[in-house]
């Protein structure tokens, strides 16, 4: 397959190469400008410097390659997959491939994010694209060399190869072809002939990793470094008054306090003194004029549903009229509570403030946001910051917000020294960016057997849905189509969480799903391919999903889930929801044990188009499969008077070992573009298993925490 | 402020320090072992796991002043050659998704094994029950535990 690379971008914007001054040929390109045409690079190519590029290959002299992964790793393996789909069409053995964490240079950069499951998206065709046009270089030097047409040459395992049999290892290759014309056209592989794509990679950092190596944000130590802890109000809505610190100077390690916005940090030579000291200072708080509670939300988030007042997200047809004309109408609630993030690693960041420079070091979802918030903070010039990612600790949204950076820097701006920002669990769980409660109300009319109209309303607080979520399925599926929202001003702070809004939206209208296909008397699953069906004459552009796609995922689950087979006292759920580019369709089985419902199995179908690195792949969408079961069934984060309760695993439960189902994914055969798998397996397990314990028990499940909700209606 | 002597890994170092200083500290900033992790610091997550004489304990919950002579093996000296039966499966299986929890969970799988080499999977599902991994990599921490025991009995 030839293609163009002038219809995205003019190739000298897109790729540059240098002959390295160790010997070498060095290939950068920008993944700014291989997503956005419209985007230009800034610089004469003399002056580049490739350290500014977003991901970029070296060749060595000794053959082996080095890859610089380009996103942050967060563990969702994009440092080992990103790095494949460039050797692959390079031609080299993986396992000449050396992988590097690429920096963040603060110039020009976009999408060097870990989030919304983007990066292999994304960075699909410029990966292949610098991978191909260093092997057609390579090929070209090879082709002058031996006087022929480099047509004539092939590429493999690392070497040239002409007609004759003659080979050229690249490393001889790389003087040459750095000073070549960089080629106007590259052929890309078919996918048929990949052989690294599609083939399981082990996680780049698995000896790291194996042998507690120091890899994270935590584990980070530099020269002259102090430790900071900082005492965060006790309550949202909380402002500082006073505070005394005479306990805290009177511990060992101890170096100094200082106040900064409504915190007070403690610096010292080490993690536990910092702890210790942020405990022991004696601290007055204000409350402000609505110090909010659960009870309060709960109330004000259903007076928003029943009010008429929301934003429309989308609007199909007559839907007023249709639910008038229905046979019959099913309308339910719905209620999340808030979540917090619990990464294991618990949020931290190195900062050094000089004079002429600002050094950012730690884990980060979003180095070029969190950088410019920091130079915006300091008043410096954005070519002053300079962000160094380590590898996380887990994400799930929370290390997209720099808020943390941004103390580290100011702490160490205010202290003159270079420190480490260090949270407790404590801190991390009292003072964090959630998942924001929320309600959602679902209506559905039915007319002579068919679902003639739906109507969704959100109510959140503090946050409404994405924009594109209106135009997932069911939109285009249900003519008489209405999705609005409305949200409640809170001074709880909110943000994204693994499958931002899908996480329980999917719940909410898969949960809806099933009990409208049981009201209307038909197979949830059935009733789903009819109405994905009909979506397929009604498209727009704006529509996000594909219904033939959604079908064969569909398909695919019920047959490798053995739907409606499920062996004696097992209760099947079933469940589908499109989000994050990717389809997925999953079957959850439980049992009834002691009159409590418990998950075995859950079988997952899954479109994500070319599975780059299967086993990454499959871990991911096993993760989010339990990971959403866990927070479906267990996760609550309560409110009083600004004050989150839970503080420590102790009072706040995470999903464990005991509890965890096997989980069977399966991945629908496609040619297609590669999507992410982060996120898009967790929104449809919690409604996959509410489904099933309704089978099991009769009983709805309307409210997470699921557990509790089950609890609870089974008393009453 | 007082002076311990402690053996990690083999090696005995001497440390002076507060007494109710938790080791998790004392591993990680003093004598920067930083495989040890933090994770809640009350001994409710397991990423801080350790041997002590050989038992799977929790370093953030455990003093100076609670340890007397006992050998405290920590990731770093789990192998020489990350050749532990354990780490073995957990490369075999591609474990870890973020990997912060994973030497908590290799320290107590490896400590389980030890004391009994023929678990059940009701056995590992209980012994790995007190470590908590966020990324929810629980069905390969699961199989890699009996890959490794089966490893190690080979002919069973």
């Amino acid at each position: 397959m030839m293609r163009s690379l002038k219809k995205k971008v003019s190739r000298r914007d897109f790729l540059r190469t240098s002959a390295l001054s160790g010997g070498g040929l060095l290939i950068g390109f920008n993944l700014l400008s291989a997503c956005k045409p419209e985007a230009k690079m800034p610089r004469n190519i003399s002056e580049i410097n490739f350290q500014d590029f977003n991901a970029f290959i070296k060749i060595g002299e000794d053959g082996y390659v080095t890859i610089i992964s380009p996103n942050p790793e967060i563990g969702q393996g994009v440092k080992t997959a990103m790095p494949m789909i460039i050797a692959e069409e390079l031609e080299v053995s993986w396992d000449k491939v050396i992988i590097e964490q690429g920096k963040l240079n603060t110039n020009d950069f976009d999408r060097q994010v870990a989030g919304g499951s983007q990066s292999i998206r994304h960075g699909w065709e410029g990966l292949r694209a610098t991978g191909a046009t260093a092997r057609q270089m390579l090929i070209n030097a090879a082709a002058i060399r031996w006087g022929v047409e480099a047509s004539t040459c092939r590429a493999e395992e690392g070497k040239v190869i002409n007609e004759q049999g003659d080979q050229y290892y690249y490393g001889e290759l790389v003087a040459d072809a750095a000073k070549l014309e960089i080629p106007e056209k590259v052929a890309l592989k078919s996918p048929k002939d990949f052989k690294i794509i599609g083939q399981n990679a082990t996680n780049v950092d698995m000896d790291a990793i194996l042998g507690g190596q120091a890899l994270y944000g935590m584990d980070l130590e530099r020269e002259g470094m102090v430790y900071a802890a900082v005492r965060h109000p006790e309550a949202f809505g909380q402002t500082l008054l006073s505070y005394d610190d005479s306990a805290t100077l009177k511990i060992k390690g101890v170096l100094r306090t200082l106040a900064f916005g409504d915190k007070i940090a403690v610096l010292a030579t080490n993690t536990w003194a910092a702890f210790q000291g942020k405990d022991a200072l004696k601290v007055e708080w204000k409350d402000g004029p609505k110090m909010e509670s659960s009870t309060d939300h709960e109330k004000i988030l259903t007076a928003l549903l029943d009010s008429p007042q929301a934003d429309i997200r989308r609007e199909d047809g007559q839907v007023d009229q249709a639910m008038k004309q229905a046979d019959f109408l099913l309308e339910r609630d719905y209620h999340a509570p808030f979540l917090p993030h619990n990464c294991m690693e618990p949020m931290n960041f190195f900062a050094h403030v000089q004079p002429d420079k600002v050094e950012l070091i730690g884990p980060i979802q979003t180095p070029a946001g969190s950088a410019k918030r920091v130079a915006k903070e300091l008043n410096r010039a954005p070519e002053q910051i300079s962000v160094e990612m380590t590898r996380m600790g887990g994400g799930f949204g929370r290390r997209l917000y720099g808020d943390f950076v941004l103390d580290a820097a100011i702490i160490s701006d205010k202290s003159g020294l270079p420190i480490k920002l260090v949270y407790s669990r404590e801190d991390d769980m009292t003072a964090g960016i959630y998942r924001p409660a929320m309600k959602y109300r679902i209506r559905a009319a039915v007319k002579a057997g068919k679902v003639s109209a739906y109507e969704m309303k959100e109510a959140g607080i503090n946050g409404n849905m994405y924009g594109l979520i209106p135009n997932f399925f069911p939109a285009a599926a249900i003519q008489n189509y209405r999705v609005t929202s409305i949200k409640h001003q809170s001074d709880i702070t909110i943000g994204a969480w693994r499958a931002p809004y899908t996480n329980f939206i999917g719940f909410a209208e898969q949960c809806f799903f099933d009990e409208l296909a049981e009201q209307m008397q038909k197979d949830p699953i059935s009733l789903r391919l009819e109405l994905l069906e009909n979506a397929k004459d009604h498209l727009d552009d704006k529509i996000q999903y594909s219904p033939q796609r959604m079908i064969d995922t569909i398909k695919l689950v019920a047959r490798k889930g053995n739907w409606g087979k499920a062996k004696p006292g097992r209760y099947q759920g079933f469940s589908a929801y499109y989000s994050h580019n990717t389809h997925v369709a999953e079957i959850a089985e439980i049992e009834m044990v002691e009159g409590l419902p418990v998950v075995k199995k859950v079988t997952a179908a899954v479109d994500c188009g070319i599975v780059v690195n299967p086993t990454g792949a499959i871990n991911q969408v096993q993760g989010g499969v339990i990971d959403g079961i866990g927070h479906a069934l267990y996760g609550e984060l309560q409110f009083e008077n600004g004050k989150a309760l839970s503080d420590n695993f102790d009072n706040y439960k995470l999903i464990r070992m005991r509890e965890v189902p096997e989980v069977e994914v399966h991945f629908v055969e496609s040619q297609e573009h590669p999507t992410g798998l982060g996120e898009p397996g967790l929104p449809p397990a919690a409604a996959a298993v509410a489904n099933a314990i309704f089978k099991a028990s009769g009983q709805r499940i309307y409210r997470q925490p699921m557990l509790k909700a089950f609890q609870e209606a089974a008393q009453s | 402020m007082s002076l311990f002597s402690i053996n990690v890994n083999g090696v005995t170092h001497e440390i002076e320090a507060e007494p109710q200083t938790p080791l998790l500290w004392i591993l990680r900033d003093t004598l920067k072992l930083k495989g040890t992790k933090f994770g809640c610091g009350i001994s409710q997550c397991g990423a801080c796991t350790i041997h002590l004489d050989g038992q799977a304990v929790r370093s953030c919950a455990l003093t100076l002043e609670m340890l007397e002579e006992e050998k405290i093996v920590t990731i770093e000296g789990l192998s020489e050659h990350l050749d532990h039966p354990v780490q073995i499966a957990w490369k075999q299986l591609d474990v870890p998704q973020c990997g912060y929890c994973q030497a908590g969970q290799m320290m107590t799988a490896a400590a389980l094994l030890e004391e009994n080499p023929k678990p059940s999977t009701e056995e590992i599902r209980n012994a790995m029950h007190g470590n908590i991994c966020r990324c929810s990599a629980y069905s390969r921490i699961e199989k890699a535990v009996a890959l490794a025991a089966k490893n190690l009995n080979p002919t069973s």
